[in-house]
């Protein structure tokens, strides 16, 4: 330790500049190197397995930018319409629907999934409905129809979220301007709504895509078969039933090269969604009084309060009339359970330890040194899931394990592995702001007063930070415990967590069983949420 | 996330006494393995197919059968269906925990010896009453059947009288396994192409729009049947026996096809990497022996292996009898399945 008068030479100050993001760079770089390795590992050619060789490759890629396109187009196109009637009415319980908006992206998604079968399935409520009514016809929940209707149940309340932002973030004067004016609703529009949904927009549009293109437990579930299968599930059978590992590697390849092309290409217009959490109280508004907006506003939060109610109702309607006491008294179902918990934990307290040790060297980046870039790119490299999906990290990882351990007993350490890796986006993001705005604040106080490391951890940063800090914790775990995609992977019977065993129950079409099961994973993952909140980020009156 | 966060007014104490016993249960979690309970008596691990291990399946008669005369505790472990068996082995390798994989058919059985893990059963099964002639070294047939669509007469009148008549005449909508990983599946996929040869892929083109869904293993598609999903299941032609007996009801039934059914014989193995190698063997005498084979038809619902000492259920009596038996070598699958199976992806996929 240098005393402090001594000023530090700069190679020590460089070293401690970056030590922690290093040692959290050569963790992420472990995982991913080994998933590369594993993937030249693999051996084989891929070059026959190209979409222009390969037809039934080719139609996998067509089939997932279609269905990503089809999705991100409805999505964020009935969004519009909703987040505008949201903006410009007030109506009993719009906070807590606005609030609600934002569950489909943290509940489990394969619980999303058991949703809409529940709804839209084969002996879900709308063919019950038809049957009453005496409808001939019965809607058919497997393939691209149902893929759609999933992936906007997913994304288009998230979509309208962000844009509402978007129509809070236009200043009141302009309403009130455009009232005085008289401007119509077709005006009003056009000069005042029109250019922030068009900045908002093209960013939404690209991050539903990617998330599109990157599903798989949707397109597992409700495929129906090869026709429908994206790119990962594609890598999921080719790796699990055939062990054709050119066709992963071929596979893999395209997933990254698309993935890559899509996060860098659309980072720009990332960087233009708004991020003020929604005010909340209505703007005064001077337009839409007549009786045909007040039908279409009324018809669009009407469509937007099915299409997000109907599938979590569904599922918490079939757990109350499901077969409780059955499928509590199965011993599986908290084996499962535990293995989530341990499984969420694990890879929580590991993201957030990495997340740490980025955010330190970043936030010294941007306070001292004031380099603005290479923060932007250390940033970057945490979100390299973005780029390179887990799915494929987690297919070179289970080629590399399988050639020295049996992968099926070890499938739980890897599934941790990879989403702590999937989490660590998340911690820079909860972290990074007020990690930086802490040394900012109190950085030069600390150094004046010579505070020692230790000292300064206790006395400034953990007070300051402990909120943040639970948050990631908390959200980190709850997306691990949540995760099916890599389980998929490396789960047997023996490892299931609870996501992998209430996808089998739906397998064998245990629906009400599985909907018990999705109501114990849901209230397991907040307890864990609420719990870590508490225990780590102190009571709400802590705050320092 | 504010959606989450709801005050509770745990003492945080309290939270922190749990947070050693939390930890102590993870460390447990992450440690244990499945067979980590001491026991004195040796395991012997049989991989199967799900629905072999069912509390309605043969799985639980045919361990208890096996444990009373072997002083070990049989434990199943449980994959989709037979194909995946053979996936999961492949992935597994040398590493495997499977002393006896239960349920491959002979489809697979080039490409299972394949991998080098399978030892020879050691046993003279000249006795065995098969429809062919077996005299594998290393595979011992414990069924046999026949593939079929099994439809609800109730729903349909006048099944198709041929596959022909099936893919290329009927608007019957129907339910399928996924070849890559069902025996059934794959059994459909073998039938297309006795039938259908160069035009395979055509077929399932053909066929494709009118799949409802494609699943991973028998159990699924066939609890999708019984719940009314579709007409038409690909099953096997001893399927109606099962609901004559079990569900006194003739209401399903098989439909005979004019070309010839695909036959199927399950089989089962012994591995090297086995610790208990003569434990693994005798589990295969086991399943030839009357006692298993009384149990099979009546839990597998699949044709006995030995004739002379099993008594069928009436039931069997009313199955159909195809007129031709179709089946491909060992070795024509093995040189040719992946071929077929990417035949069948890109038919299904146009």
């Amino acid at each position: 330790m240098a005393r402090r008068h001594e000023p530090l030479n700069r190679t020590a100050r460089a070293a401690a500049l970056w030590w922690p993001a290093a040692l959290a760079l050569s963790i992420v770089a472990t995982i991913v190197g080994g998933a590369i390795a594993g993937m030249l590992m693999a051996g084989g050619d891929p070059r026959g397995h190209f979409p222009f060789t390969d037809g039934y490759i080719r139609s996998i890629v067509v089939f997932t930018v279609v269905q990503a396109f089809l999705s991100a187009v409805l999505s964020v196109g009935l969004a519009i319409p909703v987040a505008r009637a949201i903006h410009r009415r007030r109506f009993p319980g719009r906070k807590p629907f606005i609030r609600i908006l934002g569950l489909p992206m943290v509940i489990p998604t394969i619980v999303g999934v058991l949703g809409i079968v529940a709804i839209y399935g084969r002996s879900g409520w709308l063919n019950a409905g038809l049957e009453q009514l005496g409808l001939q016809g019965r809607f058919d929940v497997y393939g691209l129809q149902g893929i759609l209707i999933a992936h906007i149940f997913f994304n288009m309340p998230f979509a309208a979220r962000i844009l509402l932002q978007a129509w809070e973030s236009v200043p009141a004067e302009s309403w009130r301007l455009a009232g005085q004016l008289g401007a119509s609703e077709i005006q009003t529009f056009c000069l005042v709504e029109w250019p922030v949904v068009r900045q908002a927009a093209p960013g939404l549009f690209a991050l539903v895509f990617l998330l599109c293109f990157t599903s798989f437990s949707v397109v597992l579930v409700l495929g129906g078969g090869p026709p429908n299968a994206t790119i990962e599930v594609a890598i999921y059978q080719a790796l699990r039933f055939d062990f054709d590992l050119p066709r992963v590697s071929a596979l893999a390849i395209i997933q990254v090269a698309f993935c890559g092309a899509l996060a860098i290409g659309a980072a720009r217009l990332f960087t233009a969604l708004p991020d003020t959490p929604p005010a909340g109280r209505p703007a005064v508004r001077f337009d839409g009084r007549a009786m045909p907006s007040r039908l279409v506003d009324g018809a669009a939060i009407m469509v937007g309060a099915v299409v997000l109610l109907a599938p979590l109702a569904a599922v918490v309607l079939s757990a109350g009339r499901g077969p409780i006491a059955a499928t509590l008294s199965d011993p599986a179902l908290w084996a499962a359970t535990g293995r989530s918990i341990a499984v969420g934990l694990t890879a929580g307290t590991l993201s957030l330890a990495l997340g740490l040790g980025m955010v330190a060297t970043l936030r010294r980046l941007r306070y001292r040194e004031g380099n603005e870039r290479t923060a932007a790119l250390l940033e970057a490299v945490g979100s390299l899931v973005l780029i390179i999906p887990p799915f494929v990290i987690g297919a070179g990882l289970f080629v590399l394990a399988r050639s020295h351990v049996n992968v099926f007993d070890n499938g739980l350490p890897l599934v941790v592995s990879i989403n702590a890796l999937m989490g660590l986006p998340f911690v820079i993001r909860v972290l990074g702001p007020p990690a930086t705005q802490t040394l900012q604040r109190h950085g030069r106080l600390t150094a004046a007063l010579g505070m020692r490391l230790g000292h300064r951890v206790r006395l400034v940063d953990w007070p300051l930070l402990r909120r943040p800090i639970a948050l990631s914790l908390a959200l980190t775990t709850a997306l691990a415990m949540g995760d099916f995609g890599v389980i998929a992977l490396f789960g047997t019977p023996e490892t299931r967590t609870l996501p992998l065993y209430l996808y089998q129950q739906m397998g064998s079409y245990q629906l009400g069983r599985a909907a018990v099961s999705a109501a114990v994973l849901v209230a397991t993952t907040l307890i864990m949420f609420l719990l870590i909140e508490r225990i780590v980020g102190g009571r709400a009156d802590d705050k320092a | 996330m504010n959606a989450l966060t709801v005050r509770c007014r745990v003492p945080a104490a309290a939270a922190l006494r749990l947070a050693p016993g939390i930890a102590f249960g993870m460390a447990l979690l992450m440690t244990a393995s499945a067979n980590a309970l001491a026991d004195d008596r040796p395991t012997l691990t049989v991989y199967t197919y799900s629905s072999f291990d069912t509390e309605w399946g043969p799985g639980p008669q045919i361990k208890s059968g096996f444990e009373e005369i072997c002083g070990c505790t049989v434990s199943y472990v449980a994959v989709d269906d037979g194909v995946a068996l053979l996936s999961r082995m492949r992935l597994e390798g040398p590493s495997t925990n499977a002393d006896v994989v239960l349920g491959l058919d002979m489809n697979l059985i080039a490409e299972a010896r394949e991998l080098d893990l399978l030892i020879p059963h050691g046993q003279q099964l000249d006795d065995l009453d098969l429809p062919i002639d077996w005299s594998d070294d290393v595979f011992v047939p414990f069924d046999w059947g026949y593939f079929a669509f099994v439809y609800d007469s109730q729903s349909v009148e006048t099944p198709p009288a041929s596959l022909r008549a099936l893919v290329e005449e009927s608007d019957l909508e129907l339910l399928i396994q996924d070849p890559r990983t069902s025996t059934p599946g794959l059994g459909l996929l073998l039938w297309v192409k006795a039938v259908y040869g160069d035009d395979a892929g055509d077929a399932w083109a053909v066929m494709r729009d009118r799949i409802v869904t494609v699943t991973s293993g028998w159990s699924e598609a066939y609890g999708l049947f019984q719940e009314g999903e579709a007409p038409l299941v690909l099953s096997y032609s001893t399927s109606p026996a099962y609901h004559i007996v079990a569900e006194e009801t003739d209401r399903y039934r098989a439909a005979a096809f004019d070309e010839g059914h695909y036959m199927q014989i399950e089989v089962a193995a012994a591995t090297n990497t086995s610790d208990h190698p003569e434990l693994a063997r005798s589990f295969l005498e086991y399943l030839t022996s009357e006692d298993a084979q009384s149990i099979l038809p009546v839990t597998n619902w699949m044709y006995p292996v030995r004739n002379d000492d099993v008594a069928l259920p009436a039931a069997f009596d009313n199955l159909i009898h195809p007129s031709e038996a179709l089946l491909f070598d060992p070795e024509t699958v093995r040189d040719n399945r992946s071929d077929w199976v990417d035949e069948w992806l890109d038919g299904m996929s146009r």
